[in-house]
Parts: structure tokens; C-alpha cells; sequence
């Protein structure tokens, strides 16, 4: 059992420094894994047959790695980032997280590794309607057991990373779609996660504003070392990183720059 | 995640679909108003009557006739008490004042006014006995009754429903067929009243009525027959043994050995309390239950509605998955928000509940009391039943697969 304030992340600080070494082929020590899956596999059971959505993965990702998941749609691009993301379990296959076994974790242990250790950002921003951006941003410390000015501190810090520090008392529906996915992506990092997760973050934006959120992110990587693994079928944002992993029919097909 | 930050989060839920959880508090509202305002009409009643038989007197006592046991040989028991037991318990001691009463039911006409009437005929004494109080005019005396004078004090409400405005001192009536002068008026007590004696009964001297009315009607075996025998006890401590030596003075008259069964009654207006409290208890409860019903009703339809609400806010609980919600912790939220719904219906509730009752005092149709029990009541069952139809919504929320979720469209 692990109870709010065990997991509470040891930084105070909304996403450390301490990944500088971390710009893809920057460096000439290697950055630590922080993600590793082993032959993971997930089966669909679809009335009588079933559906192989993930036949046998093996990656892993560096701190600080920038990289895209590629795939046509059916492909298992999904369900390998809903495992990664402890949104989901696979069937067989082994998932190290940060320096965690993640195998045979309970629902309360998964949920404590998507509030600490996990960011994610969707397409349709998912943010609580009614709630302003900085109670959004807040919610995944809530969660975790901070509380009080640390909070809101911490909060306010990550909304000045997406530059909307003076959006903070708007609500979603006040906010534009580029704003809106910006204070997804605070809510992503307020908790300083080993790895940000972001679904088709550009899919339901126009491709002006998708392209200054790519900037964000792009930003947020180089400047502050983040880990970004992109989940995406457009071409256009897997061009942008350097790494891209290509899926077809639940095997990787491709896995390079 | 503490209390504070979900009860927030509960609220601003149900602010979000102000028509429907106003809906759903109705049920809530309904249930506990009827609980309040039922309860508080229950005890209104139980007052109203505790008091008018208190009015009669706690000390007394009445021996009847019979038995008022259930099953037990009838056949075989004396239902009648004669004058002679009259004469034989007339002398116990303990005693402050005693009347032997005869009742029957009569008809009461003066000019074109008719009324049937419980007469009760009894000696002078029974003024102490009953605690009967003057209006207006005397009690009849001893002369009264030695001298068999056709007489009758009557009570308030028979003056009204004879003589309307007039003063009826000094008039004369018809008691079947008998005239009768009558000479007091009671004071108003309120209801029937019970044993007689209330606002419209009437009271003659026992002679009189032996003689000059009821005749044979009196009389079984050529003895004169009295229907009861009232004691005042002297102290409210002389009740109980008063009751043990009537008792065995009866016996003793009636020739029955220890082991028989007794072929008579003497009931103390203390036990008449007592088991007219157990039955205004019962009927109480009984609304109280009835009420509880609504209450669940409306229970159901908060389940209901949280049912939907859930499927509705499928992608958000999700969401707060996804940022780190436990299962335990969506549970909690779902949970608060039915009870907060509940609470505050049940505030409502009560506020409405204490309105009907006070309209109901203000129309002086019962002196409806609202208890502070009976609001404690009705809002922890409001609470009670919010925690009990939102823990199956609640946990649905709860065991949803993240992922799943997500994706609900």
C-alpha cells in the first residue's frame, strides 16, 4: 500500500536541471535509461478471435531522449503508449519505469507511478471544464499530496514554462485550443515526471498553432532536458525528432533516426 | 487529497447541473420535510391528548366490570358490578374522594334541539374525583341526590349544541323524555374526553337516575347495577396500593380464591397514560416509517442520477486517473458528492418540514412540535441514504479502467 505522501515526488522543484546531458547525441557518456519494456505483448480477445495489438515490443528510452512512435492506425501505437503510460497492463512482457518493475504493480502502485512519475498530454487536452488552468495544473500535486503555497507555487511555475502565467484564473472553455493544450502541458510537468507522454498533441489544433505547440515542446526539451516520447501517424512532427520508432502490426519496424 | 479539496470538487460537480441535482435533491427534501413535519404532528397529538387526560386526573383510579384480558372464559365471569361492590370497596382506605358512576347513552332535547349524550350518573362527590370544573351555575349535592331532584350540570359543548347563545341556567330540558332543570355548566376541556365527563357529556345524581329515569335499565337480578367505581387516591404514592386493596376487597366480595381469575378491573389513569404513550409511540413511528419510505425513494433516484453521472464524466475520472487518482480516492469524491447532495436536501428538508408544521400550528389544527430528535433524525437517515445509494455509483467510477475511460466518447 502506498499512501499519498510516499509518493510525493523528492524534488520540490518543477522539472530539474539535472538532465542537461541529455540533447540526443550530445554527450559522450550515456544518459540512464529511464524506460525499458522487454517482449511485451497485449491481446484483445474480440468475440472469437484474438486481436495481437502488441506482438513482442522491446525499446527502451534515455533520460532526456526526444522521440516520436509512429504508426498507421491499428498498428498498436496506442496500446504501447497506454502501457508505457501505466494506463494499461500487458498481457506478457517485462516494463522497468524510472528504476521500477512495473510488472505486478496493484491499481494504487500504477497510480502512484502515473502521478509521479508520468506526464501526459492528449489531443482533446482533457482539462476539468469549470476549473481554472492553475486548479487544473494543480490537480496531478493534489493527487500526490502537496499541498498548500508549495502547490501553487509549483503550479504557477509550470504555467510560466507554457507561458501562460497570466491565463492562470481562465477557464478552459475562456481559452484557446493552442491555449488550452499549453496548460496540458503544465499539468503534464508540474509533477517533473521521468517521461511526458503526449498523444497526438497537435490532432486537433490547426497547423499554425500545432506548430507553436511543437515549438513548445521542442523548447521544453532542449532548454530544460525533457523526456518526450510523441505518439503520432503525421510525418510532419516525427520529422521534428530525432528518434523515431515505426509500428506496423503491433511489431516495431523501425527504430532510428 | 483532503476533505476540503473534495467536498470543492463536489460542489462544483453539482453546480455544473444545477436543475438536475435540484431534481434530485426534491426526492431527498420531500423525504426528510415528511419525516420533520410527521413526527412533529405525532407529538403535537400525543400532547394534546397526555394533556386532556391528565386533566382527568393522574390519581384515579376506576374499578369495571369484566376483564379486559384477551381470550380467558367469559362465559363463566360476572361482567356486571352491583351496588353492593359499590358498598363493599366504598370504605377502603387511602382514599380522598369516591363515586360510584352508572352510564348510558340518552337523548337530550330541548324545543327542537336533539342530541344523544353519554350521561354519566354519579354522587356529588364526583366533582373532586374528576376534577370537574364550573363554567358557570353549581355542582349538584347532597340533597341534590338524596332528594332524587331532576338536575344536570352539562358539559360546554352540549350547552352550545342545545342552547346556542342562550343561557341554558335554570332551563329545562328533556333526557328521554324526562325534564331535567339544569343547574352548571362545565368548563371547556378540549376533545372528547375520555371515561365521560368531557365537553359533550352530562352528569345527574346517581338517585335520580336510579329512580326517575333509567328504571329497569339499572337493575340486573333485582340488584342495582353501577357501571364503574372512581377513586381519587390520596397521594400520587397511594395509586399502587389503592389498586392492591380494591383488588383484594373484590376478590373477597366476589368470592374468588387467589388462583381465580379476576372477574373485574381496576386500571389507574397512570396506566391508561402509559398505554396510551406506547400507542401515540407506535402510530408515531408508523408515520416516522412511512416518511423513511419517501426517504428511500428518493434515495433511489439519487443512485439513479449518479449513475448517469458517472457514465457522463467517464473521460474525467479517466483524466484524474491518469494524473495519479487511486481508485480508493475517486471512490471518496463520488461518495461526497451524493452525501453533500443528500445534506443539503436534507437542510431544505428540514426547513420545509419545520414550515409545514409551523403552518400547521398556525391553523390551530394540532399543536405540531418540531424536536430537535426528530431533525437529528431525519438528517443523519439523509446523510445515511446518500452514503448508501452513492456507494455503488461510486464505485463504478472507481474500478473504470483508465485507459477505457480515456477513450469514451
Amino acid at each position: 500500500m502506498i499512501t499519498t505522501t510516499e509518493y510525493a515526488p523528492a524534488a520540490a522543484v518543477p522539472v530539474t536541471t539535472a538532465h542537461t546531458n541529455g540533447s540526443h547525441g550530445a554527450s559522450s557518456v550515456p544518459a540512464r535509461v529511464v524506460m525499458r519494456i522487454e517482449d511485451v505483448r497485449k491481446n484483445y480477445q474480440m468475440g472469437e478471435t484474438v486481436v495481437r495489438a502488441l506482438d513482442g515490443v522491446s525499446m527502451s528510452v534515455r533520460s532526456g531522449e526526444l522521440l516520436s512512435i509512429m504508426g498507421p492506425s491499428g498498428s498498436g501505437k496506442s496500446t504501447l503508449m497506454a502501457i508505457i503510460g501505466c494506463l494499461d497492463s500487458p498481457t506478457t512482457g517485462r516494463y522497468w519505469l524510472d528504476g521500477d518493475y512495473v510488472e505486478n504493480m496493484n491499481e494504487n502502485q500504477l497510480a502512484a507511478m502515473r502521478g509521479r512519475k508520468l506526464g501526459f498530454v492528449f489531443q482533446q487536452f482533457n482539462l476539468l471544464s469549470r476549473t481554472p488552468a492553475l486548479e487544473n495544473v494543480m490537480l496531478p500535486l493534489t493527487y500526490a499530496g502537496v499541498r498548500g503555497k508549495e502547490k501553487k507555487d509549483r503550479a504557477m511555475h509550470a504555467l510560466e514554462l507554457v507561458g501562460l502565467a497570466d491565463r492562470s484564473h481562465h477557464r478552459p472553455n475562456e481559452l484557446s485550443g493552442g491555449q488550452q493544450q499549453r496548460v496540458a502541458i503544465a499539468r503534464a510537468l508540474v509533477n517533473d515526471p521521468a517521461i511526458l507522454l503526449a498523444d497526438e498533441p497537435t490532432g486537433a489544433l490547426d497547423s499554425r498553432t500545432g506548430k507553436e505547440i511543437m515549438e513548445l515542446f521542442l523548447n521544453l526539451h532542449q532548454t530544460r532536458g525533457l523526456t518526450l516520447c510523441l505518439v503520432t501517424h503525421d510525418p510532419k512532427v516525427g520529422a521534428l525528432t530525432p528518434r523515431v520508432v515505426r509500428l506496423v502490426d503491433g511489431l516495431i519496424v523501425e527504430d532510428g533516426a | 487529497m483532503n476533505l476540503q479539496d473534495n467536498i470543492q470538487v463536489a460542489l462544483r460537480a453539482l453546480a455544473a447541473n444545477k436543475l438536475r441535482s435540484a431534481l434530485t435533491m426534491l426526492g431527498i427534501i420531500i423525504g426528510v420535510a415528511s419525516v420533520v413535519a410527521l413526527i412533529a404532528l405525532g407529538n403535537g397529538a400525543t400532547a394534546a391528548i397526555t394533556a386532556q387526560i391528565e386533566g382527568i386526573g393522574t390519581n384515579l383510579v376506576t374499578v369495571f366490570p369484566g376483564r379486559f384480558d384477551k381470550g380467558g372464559p367469559q362465559g363463566r365471569l360476572q361482567t356486571v358490578l352491583f351496588y353492593d361492590d359499590y358498598l363493599a370497596i366504598a370504605n377502603v382506605s387511602g382514599v380522598r374522594s369516591m363515586t360510584p358512576i352508572f352510564q348510558s347513552l340518552t337523548t337530550f332535547n330541548y324545543e327542537a334541539e336533539t342530541s344523544a349524550v353519554q350521561l354519566e350518573a354519579a354522587l356529588p362527590s364526583y366533582e373532586i374525583v374528576r376534577n370537574a370544573e364550573l363554567d358557570r351555575g353549581r355542582f349538584f349535592n347532597a340533597s341534590d341526590n338524596a332528594g332524587r331532584s331532576r338536575v344536570v350540570v352539562i358539559g360546554y359543548k352540549l350547552s352550545t349544541d342545545l342552547f346556542g347563545a342562550i343561557d341554558p341556567m335554570g332551563r329545562s330540558l328533556k333526557i328521554d323524555g324526562v325534564m331535567f332543570e339544569v343547574i352548571g355548566v362545565l368548563k371547556k376541556k378540549g376533545g372528547g374526553g375520555f371515561g365521560g365527563g368531557g365537553d359533550d357529556g352530562a352528569i345527574i345524581p346517581l338517585e335520580t337516575a336510579y329512580t326517575r329515569l333509567f328504571g329497569g335499565k339499572a337493575v340486573s337480578q333485582g340488584r342495582r347495577v353501577v357501571s364503574s367505581v372512581s377513586f381519587a387516591a390520596a397521594t400520587a404514592d397511594e395509586v399502587e396500593p389503592l389498586i392492591v386493596r380494591l383488588e383484594r376487597i373484590m376478590r373477597r366480595q366476589h368470592g374468588l380464591s387467589l388462583t381465580d381469575k379476576m372477574d373485574f378491573t381496576v386500571f389507574s389513569q397512570n396506566a391508561f397514560l402509559d398505554a396510551f404513550t406506547i400507542i401515540t409511540a407506535t402510530l408515531s413511528a408508523f408515520l416516522g416509517a412511512i416518511a423513511g419510505i419517501s426517504l428511500l425513494v428518493g434515495g433511489i433516484g439519487i443512485m439513479n442520477i449518479m449513475l448517469v453521472s458517472v457514465t457522463e464524466r467517464t473521460k474525467e475520472i479517466g483524466l484524474r486517473k491518469a494524473v495519479g487518482a487511486r481508485p480508493r480516492t475517486i471512490l471518496i469524491q463520488f461518495l461526497i458528492e451524493t452525501v453533500v447532495l443528500c445534506m443539503v436536501g436534507g437542510l431544505v428538508g428540514v426547513g420545509l418540514g419545520w414550515g409545514v408544521a409551523a403552518g400547521v400550528r398556525a391553523l390551530d389544527l394540532v399543536k405540531a412540535e418540531v424536536t430537535p430528535g426528530s431533525v437529528a433524525l431525519a438528517f443523519s437517515f439523509a446523510a445515511f441514504v446518500g452514503l448508501f445509494f452513492g456507494i455503488y455509483p461510486a464505485s463504478r467510477a472507481a474500478r473504470l479502467s483508465p485507459i477505457e475511460a480515456l477513450r469514451f466518447e
